[in-house]
């Protein structure tokens, strides 16, 4: 097993959206790499021919009809919201696409 | 006033239906009672006076009315500060949702309301439920009352605290590794983890949807169930709630008796890292349940020993996705927006101020568990482990009816013990995290203090899912043999703060 | 975003490599909710007046599968020839993006409802090119940004974005194609041909208007090439929701013509998403993936699996609709038209149009005289489709029926439209209020054709004398004295009853 490297927890962060600092880098390399270490023993099933488990129950095909039900008025929806403008959540510039 | 604190939901229902006490004097006797001590034990975020005292003049009047009133009306309770409350905070003890009013109840708020309980107000938690101390709330530490010095367990120990200091008789509590039944053993309370989907989960804000359910916790197994009966039932709003009848829980807390029950101990739940004294009271509850006419079958549960490293792959993967919503852009905190940076830097910026480093560690280690070349390894593995723990409960309960086990390893720590080593804080849970892998239900309840620091041990139930009642049944016959035995409830021993 | 992109010609990137596509749809269903939660997903709501704490993925909140949705999804999968999964799970697609509001997408992964079909596409000469499917798979839609601050609207240099999720959670369809090879230099069109067939096929399901120019129905073009003779794919470019039939084809030839001068100048071609813009007909870079990414897809703890019951999947099959390009052979047949005039009315998707003006009483010809021509035209000037010009089929078969009662002429339909197209009222008002009735009146005709002998003698000597095809010049004066409201037909036949002259 190799360590998780500095570099590694910075791909990590920016999957993450997370700021790290440097100090932060280097205590969370640190301490994934003793969890991972410490809980890697699970591939030891990995071999193993069990199907795995997502879900707890063994329910299917939960499902709604497809009729309107009352939505948060705008004020409401809102009502949280740092900043907004002409009833629209505002934001930061988005950089992203384009 | 005394009086009142130190009496169960039970009673007080019952003493309010028959007009002995009004809902608004139990409650004015509760809010004194946090107002005198919560300074110390720190068990709320937010106490809603005017709500409580609204909800409870509601009750009186309609009691006056002739109305019939539901087996809670009137009851206090401490709400885990996890649930959405329309109007009154909802912090999941983050800065990142400091000063967030949810515009919703979630379906355990309605169904507080609906059946009349009093909610006082929000009460503590680690930061979004991830922890086994409290200690990782961004608001401060709650004190386990009976050593302020000490942790009152995790993630619910503000629910937990508040019922060990006799500031609410009733409290939610959510368990997604085993936050109800920790915090419940190391305060001598009662804390039951329903089986998943019994409980809706719709305004309860996720940690580990796989895991989280959300259960009642109290001072006595017979109010542990009225509560259970209350909050439990299928909710359309959530896909994993069961669509199925509540098990008769209150009944077989009324009929406590294991006489003929066969109960399993599991060979992989002692040994190392067990507390001397823990180990002691958990024979000597083994021995009581033999003497009320149950008999012990040992059993071996060998994937048990990967449950642990199982739950730290799943429940951090589930919580790096779920909490990816707090961005900062559409409620709560937002840092960094003084008009030089983007959407994405503010959204770093947000997270990176508004979320501790608990948090930050189970984002990273669940970003890393599902990236790519390692989501085989790691989660895949996990998911497996799943099954095979699953399995091993199922072959149990062929043998068995129910299973028991120390809550926990040790007692309560000291605060700050483990606060910088989280595979030692995470050992806490090592118990009661098969239950929240497989989804079957369990129980917390007292049975003894460890004669080396005389801290209450916690005494874990395990039944299958669906069969919540069986945890009732025997915990009621277990309760009334200690409280026998002792003469008094345990919490009777607790100092007075 | 400036630099101009060198491109070799068509014919010669075609002579030099081979294209592989591979397309991508998005259609909207057009259920009343949306996937997840109860919310209406009516056009042209207030902003953020259709949300709900799970589709603005508030704290707690939690989804729950709409029916319709699945439906909708299966029924697509059967359409198409899929085969439908017997048991699969929703997944979460996990990336940061301020129009989503819980940062991941519900989407599906490995589990697809729907796979491993095909769809037969008709080209314009009449071949029929069979495009293979990978998978059609449930999803949602994300809100809907405005940037502020920029010159143009757009996210470059805008100053900060203002976000409405009415949209949020709108249940949507990915359908994927497998690599579609062997088109050769028909690539582009057996695009746009694809893209056009499921579209037919998605409003013949009754499932989604499938309107392409309202974002209903978006394509993404995957393209790349491979030098003749290789077997391995080029790297692939991905140009990002192409919204209407022309562009797919012009994005699919851009694309050829940049990747061939590219590769033949000895280049290699990085994997990027682009843009197509409209006005050149040309792509431009969009985000280059400078680190791979990494959805981190996992089962979607919240939502339960889907197991279709074979019962359901055997109903709905049973339930389907013809097939469009079945029906579009039919239809030929029964119109009488070319393939080739089916591919025009397709593609001005006039189909459904005509067939429910002939169903209102027009005859076949008519219908598709009246939409292809006038009505066509009309649409194409105010940017309109078909079905959104203010006239209804029922109306125009209506016209139709006034012109072959002698009632109207030509002339005078088209005037009649024109008047219904103006919101002037139905057919048989516009008649009315504009007076535009033909002059059958025998005794009024009769002196408007004797003045027009009289006024032009010369020509009525020509008739006379056999030459009939002079008629056309008398008939024109007629008309132009009644102002156009004269059944033309029965002036020319009494101007030559009048000279005695007799036609053949
Ligand atoms: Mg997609
Ligand atoms: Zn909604």
């Amino acid at each position: 097993m190799p360590g998780i490297t500095r570099e590694e927890v910075a791909h990590l962060a920016r999957l993450a959206r997370l700021e790290l600092k440097g100090e932060e880098l280097d205590h969370f390399a640190g301490q994934l790499d003793d969890i991972i270490g410490a809980v890697a023993r699970v591939s030891e099933v990995a071999d193993q021919d069990v199907p795995p488990t997502s879900h707890p129950l063994p329910l299917t095909n939960v499902m709604r009809a497809d009729e309107v039900r009352p939505s948060l008025t705008p004020e409401q929806a809102l009502s949280g919201a740092p900043a907004q403008e002409q009833q629209r959540f505002k934001v930061p510039q988005i950089l992203g696409e384009d | 006033m005394t009086d009142i604190i130190k009496l169960t939901a039970a009673e007080i229902a019952a003493k309010i239906a028959a007009g002995e006490l009004t809902a608004v004097e139990v409650t004015e006797a509760h809010l004194a009672r946090i107002e005198a001590v919560d300074e110390k034990v720190h068990a709320f975020l937010h106490v809603d006076r005017e709500g409580a005292l609204a909800q409870a003049r509601a009750v009186d009047a309609k009691r006056a009315a002739g109305e019939k009133l539901g087996p809670l009306a009137g009851v206090p309770l401490a709400l885990k500060d996890i649930f959405t409350t329309e109007g009154i905070p909802t912090t999941v003890g983050s800065k990142i949702l400091e000063g967030w009013i949810p515009p919703y109840d979630a379906t355990l708020t309605k169904k507080l309301k609906a059946a009349d309980v009093v909610i006082l107000g929000k009460t503590n938690m680690d930061e979004f439920a991830m922890g086994s101390s409290t200690e990782n709330s961004a608001y401060g530490p709650t004190g386990n009352p009976w050593d302020l010095t000490r942790i009152p367990g995790g993630s619910g120990g503000g629910s937990s605290a508040a019922l060990a200091s006799f500031q609410s008789p009733l409290a939610i509590g959510t368990d997604t590794g085993g936050s109800i039944r920790q915090p419940a053993a190391v305060t001598g309370t009662v804390g039951v983890k329903p089986t998943y989907g019994a409980v809706s989960r719709y305004g309860m804000v996720a940690f580990s949807s796989s895991l989280d359910q959300g259960g009642p916790c109290a001072r006595t197994v017979l109010d542990a169930a009225l509560l259970h009966e209350v909050i439990a039932g299928h909710d359309p709003l959530d896909s994993t709630s069961i669509d199925a009848p509540v098990p008769p829980v209150v009944e077989a807390a009324r009929n406590g008796s294991v006489a003929g029950m066969r109960v399993g101990v599991v060979k992989q739940f002692r040994g190392e890292g067990y507390q001397a004294g823990v180990v002691q009271r958990f024979d000597e509850a083994v021995a009581v349940l033999k003497e009320l006419g149950a008999e012990i079958v040992e059993l071996d549960c060998p994937s048990f020993d990967l449950a642990l490293s199982a739950y730290y792959l799943i429940a951090p993967s589930e919580c790096s996705s779920n909490l990816a919503r707090f961005d900062g852009l559409r409620y709560g905190l937002r840092v960094g927006d003084d008009g030089t940076h983007s959407a994405e830097e503010v959204t770093a910026h947000t997270r990176e101020a508004g979320f501790g480093p608990e948090v930050k560690r189970r984002i990273m280690l669940g970003t890393y568990a599902l990236s790519s070349g390692y989501y085989d390894a790691y989660y895949g593995s996990a998911q497996k482990v799943r099954t095979l723990i699953t399995r091993d409960f199922e072959k149990s309960f062929e043998q068995v009816d129910v299973i028991v086990s120390p809550t926990t390893p040790t007692t309560a720590f000291p605060i700050g013990e483990r606060a910088d080593d989280p595979m030692a804080m995470y050992l806490a849970d090592l118990c009661t995290i098969p239950t929240n892998l497989a989804g079957n239900s369990a129980m917390s309840l007292p049975c003894g203090l460890a004669p080396e620091d005389d801290l209450p041990v916690g005494l874990q139930i395990i039944a299958p899912a669906m069969k919540d009642d069986r945890l009732y049944k025997v915990g009621a016959a277990v309760e009334a043999a200690f409280v026998e035995k002792w003469g008094h409830p345990l919490l009777e021993e607790a100092p007075s703060l | 975003m400036t630099t101009t992109t060198d491109l070799v010609s068509y014919e010669d990137a075609l002579a030099s490599y081979d294209p592989v596509m591979g397309l991508e749809v998005h259609v909207e269903l057009g259920t009343r909710t949306k996937m997840f939660c109860g919310c209406s997903t009516e056009l042209g709501a207030e902003p953020n007046s259709q949300t709900c704490p799970t589709c603005l993925g508030m704290p707690g909140s939690l989804p729950v599968v709409n029916a319709t949705g699945v439906e909708s999804a299966i029924k697509i999968g059967l359409a198409l020839h899929c085969e439908i999964a017997e048991w699969c799970r929703f997944a979460r697609k996990n990336y940061f993006y301020p129009d989503m509001p819980k940062n991941f997408q519900t989407s599906q992964y490995d589990e697809p409802i729907a796979f491993n079909g095909y769809l037969d596409v008709q080209l314009e000469d009449g071949e029929v090119f069979r495009v293979e499917i990978e998978r059609a798979h449930m999803e949602e839609d994300t809100g809907k940004s405005t940037h502020v601050g920029g010159a143009t609207g757009r996210i470059h240099g805008a100053l900060h974005s203002l976000l409405d999720y009415n949209r949020a959670g709108i249940p949507l369809i990915e359908i994927v194609t497998k690599p579609i090879e062997g088109a050769g230099e028909r690539a582009p069109e057996v695009a746009r041909a694809y893209v056009a067939e499921l579209r037919e096929l998605i409003k013949a399901l009754g499932v989604s208007e499938a309107r392409m120019e309202m974002g209903q129905m978006r394509c993404d073009v995957n393209l790349s090439l491979m030098p003749k003779g290789a077997e391995k794919f080029g790297t692939r470019s991905e140009t990002k929701n192409v919204n209407s039939l022309r562009s797919v084809e012009r994005a699919a030839r851009f694309e050829i013509q940049r990747h061939a001068a590219v590769l033949s100048s000895g280049g290699t071609i990085i994997q990027e998403t682009r843009h197509f813009h409209e006005d050149t007909g040309s792509t431009t870079s969009g985000r280059v993936k400078e680190e791979a990414e990494d959805y981190r897809y996992f089962p979607e703890p919240d939502l339960v699996p889907v197991a279709p019951s074979r019962e359901w999947v055997e109903e709905l099959r049973a339930g389907l609709p013809e097939q469009p390009l079945a029906r579009r052979n039919r239809l030929r047949e029964e119109w009488g038209v070319s393939a080739h005039d089916m591919q025009s009315i397709l593609n001005a998707g006039a189909i459904d149009t005509i067939v429910a003006t002939i169903e209102a009483g027009a005859d076949a010809a008519s219908a598709r005289k009246w939409w292809m021509g006038e009505l066509a035209r009309s649409a194409n000037e105010s940017g309109k489709s078909l079905e959104d010009l203010s006239i209804t089929p029922a109306q125009v078969a209506r016209v139709t029926e006034l012109v072959s009662s002698g009632d109207l002429n030509d002339k005078l339909a088209r005037q009649v439209i024109e008047g219904v197209l103006a919101g002037e009222g139905t057919p048989d008002e516009v008649v009315e209020k504009r007076g535009l009735k033909v002059v059958s009146d025998e005794g009024a005709l009769t002196a408007a054709v004797d003045e027009a002998i009289a006024g032009n003698p010369g020509v009525a000597e020509k008739i006379r004398g056999g030459k009939v095809a002079a008629a056309g010049a008398l008939v024109g004066a007629v008309m132009k004295a009644t102002r156009g409201q004269a059944d033309a037909a029965r002036v020319k036949e009494l101007i030559l009853e009048k000279l005695g002259v007799s036609e053949g």
